[in-house]
């Protein structure tokens, strides 16, 4: 059994991509988060897994800066983002698909990517961007069509795009297959192990086949504290796993 | 020391109208989380139902206190059948349609009783503060905005229509899951409103100019109290009215009126952009 | 309210034209109106021109930024004044254009620094606007008395500013506009402004200040900075107020705090209401539309002006949300293609859905 490396254990000196440290988040009397201490590597593809209220989506929202945590620190390559604003986290290169899709409903397909690809980019490459994002994604076909009309599917692909489009070094995705037909969530994990191949993923799922499909390592969150975290097969075997996915976190 | 006594006097007066003229816009606001553009509009209302019942030589009193929350209360329940009730849960539109039911009634009024300014007597004399007379009236104006605060408490915290309320107010769709109709409620809470900004009206019509477009030189002191105040209605009311009430009549008192009404303003918006949320947001949130 | 216009998907072609056939109606009038219409007729639509930049700019702020401004007659308010205190006391008019731009500017930008960092949410900035315009109102109400000048101006409290000078040509102060050229100055600033605004929105500046009236979070989860496009905005369009107030100035010669007034608010809010919510034209046809409705309401003293505006107001926000300009695109597109799709059924047909 073989635990994620963390920053400098057994000696091995390795600078992660993303770390947080004793991270926790309280709203009022509830403690979502509970001192989660979390490192991903370079390119490394980590899958969260828990069940609904474990803190999962909470802590996308502390990483990508919605939240500020109550306590604990954030460090993106040894660069301290605690608290710093979402916009400022996503130019450090952090793109999230969020829970529930966030896409400008009155903006064509076109213009989602376009405004996600531009930031900073000549007009040239910004196309450039659109064009490879659109073809990967399968988009062309309805490039042209307004976003709200879309079905629920479409729209997270469109989401995906938006985040591709800006060409983070880390994706966060939140439930990237929820809503989608069985062809559609191949296609996603298709997807998935592509972009894993140049870019670090953090994937929140609940969709265990889903999740055998993709990972390599998983994290279990339950009631905001980290309750495993190890290879796929060794986490889905494991008794707690199953108890708190099993009824036993009904309470 | 006298000009002390006269100051504090005038604070005191300074936060009673602004509690009088903020509670109705803060029970629909906080009740409903609608603006009502029309509030100033109501308060008017109210001043010109007791210029006409008074002038057809009702009772003074009962032409200040009573006739005008009720009169005010009937025009908000038919404007909330007619008008709100279709715009629920649509923020923005809630606010346009409200300003145009203040742009109509103020050219109802001005239609009907032309644009003049009228007034009605105060019923009360003057005392003395040492050197200094001060206006009995205002004792009643405090009076009453005590006790509009008072039966507001009252009605939140003892009755059923108050738990109700308050229940809807925490969460719309359990109530109705608890057989309450939010209608009714909107509608009962919308009227109630328009009610304590009748009462307003009457009781300030013996000191300010009666005239269609009054509604104007109050509104904006009364947004900014409801949004200073936050959401708990009572007690953001009572300290929003106590912050910039102070504000505005001690540095209208070292310059001038205008000047206060500028304080109080910039006052307001420093205190909105520390705690967006309202004094009450932040502090005594389950206060009433 | 959300705006549903602004549909540039597959409409790049129909928007050029429309942009077009704005522009060369726009021309048509600049060049056309002095030669048909009389002295009177000419001021008329001075003043609507002035009003209509006016529209454009609560258009601009709220339609495309998504910003409930609901104080966008602090602006007009600030530039008419600026420009009559400035022009007041310099005698050529160059400068003073420049000031009625600037001055809103910068005000808005102060403003606006403190709402959008503030974090203050969309009804709150629209009772704050309000209230910032109602207060300017009783503050400049106020100045009566030979005390309250600025330099060569007396402000003159509710009695306002009398007597100020018209534009001149640059360098030539004492030689004021007659009215033909004070109409091709408000024209013609006006078709500029548009075709500038379009230029806006055309950029990727005005891309990402709709993106953002689309979803905040998302444009932030991108990496802007909402608040910052937002002020932007805020600011840019209190330059067009301000520059339609310093035309409103012209227009009449004379400025008076009312119009820092609510009604002066409650009437650009409406004309962007009854003209269409996320155009640019829908703002202006409503401003020609509402102020020659006033006009007609005027010219009788039965009733109120207020009570036809108001019924307007309640009635567009009940029954047309959208406004003319949509509903009248809409319908003629549908028309076009209807008899177009029987020649060649192309894929415009599908594009109309709403």
């Amino acid at each position: 059994m073989t635990l994620p490396v963390p920053t400098g254990l057994n000696g091995v000196p390795l600078r992660p991509l993303i770390e947080a440290r004793g991270v926790t988040m309280r709203f009022g009397g509830v403690t979502a988060v509970a001192g989660v201490d979390f490192t991903l590597g370079e390119v490394e593809l980590r899958c969260l897994i828990g069940p609904n209220g474990a803190g999962k989506s909470t802590f996308f929202k502390i990483l990508t800066g919605q939240l500020k945590p109550t306590e604990g620190r954030i460090a993106l390559r040894g660069t301290d983002i605690t608290g710093a604003e979402p916009h400022a986290i996503a130019r450090l290169g952090v793109g999230i698909k969020t829970q529930v899709p966030n896409v400008f409903n009155g903006l064509s397909v076109h213009e989602n990517v376009f405004v996600a690809a531009s930031r900073r980019k000549s007009l040239a490459r910004t196309r450039a961007i659109v064009d490879e994002t659109l073809t990967r994604l399968g988009l062309t076909g309805i490039a042209r069509r307004e976003v709200g009309q879309l079905a629920h599917g479409q729209r997270q692909w469109v989401e995906i795009a938006t985040v591709l489009a800006q060409e983070p070094e880390l994706i966060l995705l939140d439930e990237p297959a929820a809503g989608m037909t069985h062809e559609e969530v191949h296609r996603t994990a298709a997807l998935i192990r592509e972009i894993n191949r140049t870019h670090a993923l953090i994937v929140v799922e609940h969709d265990m086949p889903f999740i055998r499909m993709i990972a390599k390592t998983v994290t279990v969150f339950n009631q905001g504290r980290i309750l495993v975290e190890d290879e796929v097969d060794a986490v889905l075997a494991d008794r707690r796993v199953r108890d708190v996915y099993l009824g036993k976190q009904a309470a | 020391m006298d000009l002390a006594g006269l100051l504090a006097f005038n604070v005191l007066t300074g936060i009673a109208t602004l509690v009088l003229i903020t509670l109705g816009l803060g029970v629909i606001y906080g009740m409903m989380r609608i603006i009502n553009l029309a509030h100033g509009e109501f308060m008017m209302l109210g001043a010109y139902t007791a210029v006409m019942a008074s002038g057809a030589g009702v009772n003074i009193w009962i032409a200040m206190l009573v006739l005008p929350p009720l009169v005010v209360g009937v025009i908000g329940l038919v404007l909330e059948r007619t008008v709100i009730r279709f715009l629920y849960g649509r923020m923005m539109d809630t606010m346009l349609a409200t300003w145009g039911v203040s742009l109509g009634l103020i050219g109802l009024v001005t239609t009907l009783y032309g644009n003049v300014v009228r007034g009605v007597s105060t019923p009360v004399g003057s005392f003395d503060i040492g050197r200094y007379g001060a206006s009995l009236y205002s004792l009643v104006i405090m009076a009453t905005a005590l006790g509009a605060l008072a039966a507001m408490f009252g009605l939140l915290r003892f009755t059923k229509f108050g738990l109700i309320l308050r229940a809807t107010m925490q969460n719309p769709r359990m109530a109705a899951a608890l057989g309450v109709q939010p209608n009714r409620i909107y509608m009962a809470t919308f009227a109630l409103g328009a009610a304590l900004a009748g009462l307003a009206g009457g009781i300030l019509a013996p000191i300010s100019g009666v005239s269609p477009a009054m509604g104007a030189a109050y509104v904006a002191r009364a947004f900014i109290t409801v949004l200073g105040g936050g959401p708990a209605i009572i007690t953001g009311t009572g300290l929003a009215s106590g912050l910039f009430g102070t504000i505005n009549e001690l540095v209208s008192f070292k310059t001038t009126p205008v000047i206060g009404d500028v304080a109080l303003l910039a006052a307001a918006i420093l205190l909105i952009r520390l705690l967006p949320q309202g004094i009450t947001g932040r502090y005594l949130r389950r206060s009433l | 309210m959300t705006p549903t216009v602004f549909r540039p998907s597959g409409a790049g072609l129909r928007s050029a034209a429309g942009f077009l056939a704005t522009l060369a109606l726009g021309l048509a009038l600049l060049f056309g109106a002095p030669h048909t219409l009389d002295t009177f007729g000419l001021v008329q639509c001075t003043g609507f021109a002035a009003l209509a930049m006016f529209g454009l700019s609560q258009g601009f702020v709220w339609g495309f930024a998504g910003v409930m401004s609901f104080g966008q007659a602090a602006f007009l308010g600030l530039g008419g004044y600026a420009y009559a205190v400035a022009v007041l006391n310099l005698g050529d008019s160059t400068l003073p254009v420049l000031c009625a731009i600037a001055v809103p500017m910068l005000f808005a930008a102060l403003l606006g620094y403190f709402m959008f960092y503030g974090r203050i949410s969309d009804a709150y900035i629209g009772v704050i606007t309000l209230t910032v315009s109602v207060i300017l109102f009783q503050l400049v109400n106020a100045t009566s008395g030979s005390q309250y000048r600025i330099g060569a101006a007396e402000l003159g409290g509710f009695n306002g500013i009398p007597a100020i000078p018209a534009l001149n040509l640059p360098g030539h102060p004492g030689e004021p506009l007659d009215t033909d050229g004070i109409w091709y100055a408000a024209m013609g600033a006006l078709i500029l402004v548009y075709v500038v605004l379009r230029a806006v929105l055309a950029s990727r500046f005005g891309r990402v200040v709709v993106a953002i009236r689309e979803n905040e979070t998302r444009a932030q989860l991108i990496g802007y900075d909402p608040r910052l496009y937002k002020l932007l905005a805020f600011t840019i369009a209190a330059g067009v107020a301000g520059l339609a107030g310093c035309l409103y100035a012209n227009w009449g010669g004379f400025i008076s705090p009312t119009v820092f007034g609510l009604p002066m608010s409650a009437q650009v809010i409406i004309y962007v209401l009854v003209g269409g919510l996320g155009t640019l034209v829908g703002p202006m046809l409503g401003a020609v539309l509402i102020q020659a409705l006033i006009i007609t309401a005027g010219s009788q003293s039965v009733l109120d002006s207020n009570l036809g505006l108001g019924l307007v107001l309640v009635g567009f926000v009940l029954l047309v949300p959208q406004g003319l300009v949509p509903v009248l695109r809409g319908l003629s597109w549908r028309l076009i293609e209807r008899r177009a799709g029987k020649a060649a059924p192309g894929p415009l047909a599908t594009e109309t859905a709403r």
